[in-house]
């Protein structure tokens, strides 16, 4: 297959289960070795990558999961911390950046809370705030709202949307059909790891 | 930095009993290694001593006229190898005998005529300290008229130096042991740190950490088991010696009283030493290395970023 997503997109890969989504999306920040083929993530050639310059690629992206990935034993403020200062940021502007990144996904009164005591709707908004606090170009969700309510769902969808307003470039993997109808966007459609369609959604008025 | 040493404090409290037996092992490791390295630069310089205080005596026949004896003297002198020459006459000797013997003073009160011979002192040359020069001296010597007996402690010196060496052997051998079981006790640690936190690992990884954001904690919690491994480890090391010390003094104390005056110099003068700061310096390095060791292991196996 072959495609190209352009910046400032929102763009959903869709199709059914085992059709390849999680392993496209990894494929994107190296969470699985490039065998064969080519990708290009903005300047880098991820089939011939360094080691040493995989960190630096993925600082490009904020990525989101399905199940959250927070962890566990700390609380929202040094999860979200944990990974600014993993990405490099200096340890004087991560207190700030932190708190402002809890005001966008509107969980500033949750800072000293951990995670196993939130709502996966409020979890998923702390990782949307994880993946955003280090100005990342592109969003990368696999299934972001597979486990939630679809008023959570809502939320989460409304996050992704303001980063894309703000120029940042979004791909989503999802077979929730109502909420690409909804959202509106390009369409990438896989079937057994082949690409079927791409078609481009109207964003609804 | 400061974070990070932060992270591997948090690690070590999180784990502490698995930290405290990794601790305790290479402290363990320590005090042995520590206590063959004590030994033998003890036994060394014992050695040394012995080597230095080393003398080959020639008893004279007792028939010996005195005029003779400076003649005698002259030729051991020639001989390959010896530096100095001393005459003991018997009655020197006796006097000596008695006043190393005070408190058996009694028995020589007996004494009709001196039982012993007169005899030389001959010192080797330091160069010449050795087997070979030895027994080549002291054959030549024997052979001198009225050289009636030669008596050195060279062979008896070469047998404690060769047993030496075998403990020496057993000592290495010990030493790789336990320096191993240490590596091994770390490696598991950091193991089941790693995997204790597996999870964070990973989401740094995929936040874009680098590879020294994520594994420098592991070996700072490792440097600092090491270093604490060794610091009680050669506390535990030190207090052995003094309890060691403060009983060995007695028994060469008794030992000496009952000893020919042969004998003396063998303990004269030797102090027991504790370790030169140096080999402090280098257990304490080496017991870090232990910790760094254990972490590279375990994160070359077990952590695949």
């Amino acid at each position: 297959m072959s495609f190209d997503i352009y910046e400032n997109e929102f763009v959903f890969i869709t199709g059914p289960s085992g059709a390849g989504k999680t392993t496209l999306m990894k494929l994107l920040y190296l969470g699985e070795p490039v065998s064969e083929g080519q990708i290009v993530v903005d300047g880098f050639n991820l089939s011939r990558i360094s080691r040493k310059r995989i960190p630096m690629l993925r600082r490009k992206f904020g990525i989101i999961f399905q199940d959250y990935k927070l962890i566990p034993t700390k609380n929202v403020f040094d999860n979200i911390a944990l990974a600014l200062e993993a990405a490099g940021t200096k340890s004087r502007l991560v207190g700030k950046k932190v708190r402002s990144v809890l005001r966008t996904v509107g969980m500033e009164g949750k800072l000293k809370s951990f995670p196993p005591g939130l709502s996966g709707g409020e979890q998923q908004r702390i990782a949307v705030a994880r993946a955003i606090a280090g100005d990342p170009r592109i969003i990368i969700a696999d299934e972001p709202t597979g486990s939630l309510d679809a008023e959570s769902a809502k939320v989460i969808f409304g996050l992704l949307k303001s980063f894309h307003e703000r120029g940042g470039t979004v791909i989503v993997a999802t077979h929730d059909t109502e909420l690409i109808r909804k959202t509106g966007g390009r369409v990438i459609l896989l079937e057994q790891g082949r690409l079927q369609s791409s078609t481009l959604i109207p964003k609804p008025a | 930095m400061l974070q990070f040493f932060r992270r591997a404090l948090g690690d070590i409290l999180a784990n502490r009993f698995l930290n405290t037996v990794t601790v305790i092992t290479i402290a363990l490791s320590v005090l042995i290694i520590g206590v063959f390295a004590l030994f033998f630069i003890n036994a060394d310089a014992l050695m040394d001593s012995w080597k230095k205080g080393i003398r080959i005596m020639a008893y004279l026949d007792s028939a010996t006229p005195e005029q003779k004896i400076s003649e005698i003297k002259a030729s051991v002198e020639r001989i390959k190898g010896i530096e100095s020459v001393r005459f003991i006459s018997k009655k020197e000797a006796l006097e000596q005998l008695k006043s190393q013997m005070t408190h058996q003073s009694s028995l020589f009160e007996n004494l009709k005529e001196n039982p012993l011979p007169d005899a030389f002192e001959i010192q080797m040359a330091e160069l010449s300290r050795n087997r070979e020069d030895f027994e080549a001296a002291a054959s030549r010597i024997a052979a001198l008229p009225s050289v009636q007996e030669v008596e050195y402690g060279q062979k008896w010196l070469e047998r404690f130096s060769d047993m030496l060496n075998l403990f020496k052997a057993a000592g290495y051998a010990m030493g790789g042991l336990f320096f191993l079981a240490a590596v091994f006790f770390v490696a598991n640690t950091i193991r089941l740190v790693i995997y204790s936190r597996r999870d964070e690992i990973e989401i740094m990884r995929l936040v874009g950490a680098s590879e020294s954001f994520i594994k420098d904690p592991f070996y700072i919690q490792s440097l600092i088991q090491g270093a604490i491994g060794g610091m009680i480890g050669t506390g535990a090391l030190f207090a052995v010696f003094r309890f060691v010390t403060g009983e060995w003094r007695l028994e060469i104390g008794n030992w000496k009283l009952e000893t020919a005056s042969n004998f003396n110099f063998l303990f004269s003068n030797f102090h027991l030493r504790f370790l030169p700061s140096e080999v402090l310096a280098g257990i304490l390095l080496g017991s870090m290395f232990v910790g760094w060791l254990g972490c590279y292991l375990s994160l070359k196996q077990f952590l695949k970023l």
